[in-house]
């Protein structure tokens, strides 16, 4: 076999090993997205539930409480990115983070401060390599988040909401994940989850223009609502992490069918260049073969003379 | 037709139970309630306690459950809790044998968990 033969084969066995490889890592996505998003539905009724319930004590009663009511000036912002702890996913990563710096770059344009809490490995290297502050950071569940997980995330961040904007808290809390919108789309998406602003938990949970009953609170509606609210902050942040799990797992599987994809292309052009070096290499034999025959027999056809 | 109540008992990660009752009693922070068909429109703070639901078909049903929200409305009882479990799935010597390392480790929560575990395996 010829040099030149030799390196395609070698190529297309190490090609081939690679698709392998991926192709497993395209269905092992595909099947643990089918898993998230049954996660997403299952936890679906309790986030309805607590959002209507927010909604009916604070607009069933005029209690003011610091995670609904918006300071005059804020000074300081919370960002909360939701990145992946591995890569191999296309722009998942990369995409959340460019939101968060969009946003980052927002916040900094009115005037606040930004504090940078995240989750996932691939966004903390990427602070950490800029020698960014990081308030706080979680790695180790992105891709199958449990509620515990969810309630860990936003201890500290309620903690800040509630400490005064002098000794280090913060105004305002921004997430910023990637929605999973259909198997082929995931949009990062930028939200404001607290000061709560109403209409848009009711637009969320589906019950605009119900009319709530008046309800009696059991013990006092300030004490509801201050139980409600950091229930309410854990269970939307229990969804978004859901939401970029799922979502991660969709930006895999598609990176790795690119990847197969890419590999079979890559495979057949190599099997056309290793063919075309294995008949190079007999119609060189040949004419070798033929050349010194004719050789030969001019050399006899001579010597007769 | 005897008044009745739609239950709907759901944890966090999942809807745990749901179903039509004529009478819940769950623990709020102010004292235990029970709430029947018609009763007027409520929204409570649960305590750590065992929710005993009596369904429509006579039977009981007993779940445990950790801190939560009561809110009834439009005769729906919605019962929210980050845990919730029904007292068929605890397992009682585990739940006991959670309590006894709980005390020694002097770990007040996993002791009151497993404690409203075993109160619930208990009204059952």
């Amino acid at each position: 076999m010829g040099a030149q033969l030799r390196v395609y084969k070698r190529r297309i066995k190490s090609v081939t090993a690679t698709k392998k490889i991926t192709k497993a890592m395209e269905m092992i996505a595909a099947s643990r997205i089918v898993k998230a998003q049954r996660q997403v539905a299952a936890s679906t009724p309790y986030a309805t539930e607590l959002t209507r319930a927010v909604t009916a004590v604070a607009t069933g009663s005029n209690t003011k409480h610091p995670l609904t009511t918006e300071v005059e000036a804020p000074v300081r912002a919370a960002i909360l990115l939701i990145t992946s702890d591995r890569g191999l996913a296309g722009g998942y990563s990369a995409n959340a983070i460019k939101a968060a710096e969009q946003l980052t770059e927002r916040l900094r344009g009115e005037g606040k401060e930004v504090d940078n809490y995240i989750v996932g490995r691939k966004g903390v290297a990427y602070y950490g390599f800029r020698e960014r502050k990081i308030a706080e950071s979680w790695t180790g569940f992105t891709d199958n988040p449990t509620y515990a997980d969810a309630k860990k995330v936003a201890e500290p961040l309620i903690a800040a909401v509630q400490q005064d904007t002098a000794e280090g808290g913060v105004d305002e809390l921004h997430i910023v994940f990637t929605e999973f919108v259909s198997m082929l789309t995931q949009t990062p998406v930028q939200n404001r989850l607290l000061p709560l602003s109403l209409e848009e938990a009711v637009e969320e949970s589906g019950t605009k223009g119900e009319i709530l009953p008046l309800f009696d609170f059991e013990p006092s509606a300030e004490d509801v609502l201050d139980a409600l609210l950091p229930r309410y902050v854990e269970s939307r942040i229990y969804n978004a992490l859901l939401q970029a799990a799922a979502s991660k797992h969709a930006a895999t599987r598609r990176a790795m069918k690119s990847a197969t994809d890419n590999a079979g292309e890559l495979i057949k052009s190599l099997s056309r260049l290793a063919n075309a070096a294995r008949q190079a290499e007999i119609t060189q034999e040949i004419s070798e073969i033929v050349g010194g025959a004719s050789a030969l027999a001019d050399a006899t056809a001579g010597s007769d003379k | 037709m005897a008044a009745e109540l739609h239950v709907e008992l759901v944890a966090a990660d999942r809807s745990v139970w749901s179903g039509e009752a004529t009478l819940v009693v769950a623990r709020t922070t102010s004292g235990d309630i029970g709430v029947m068909p018609g009763h007027q429109p409520l929204l409570g703070v649960l305590e750590s306690g065992p929710v005993t639901i009596r369904t429509s078909e006579g039977g009981t049903v007993v779940a445990a459950v950790h801190g939560g929200f009561i809110s009834f409305a439009d005769n729906k009882l919605s019962l929210l809790a980050e845990i919730a479990e029904l007292a068929d799935e605890i397992d009682a010597q585990r739940a006991e044998r959670a309590l006894e390392r709980a005390k020694s480790d002097e770990d007040a929560a996993a002791e009151r968990r497993a404690d409203v575990r075993l109160r619930a395996v208990a009204v059952r």
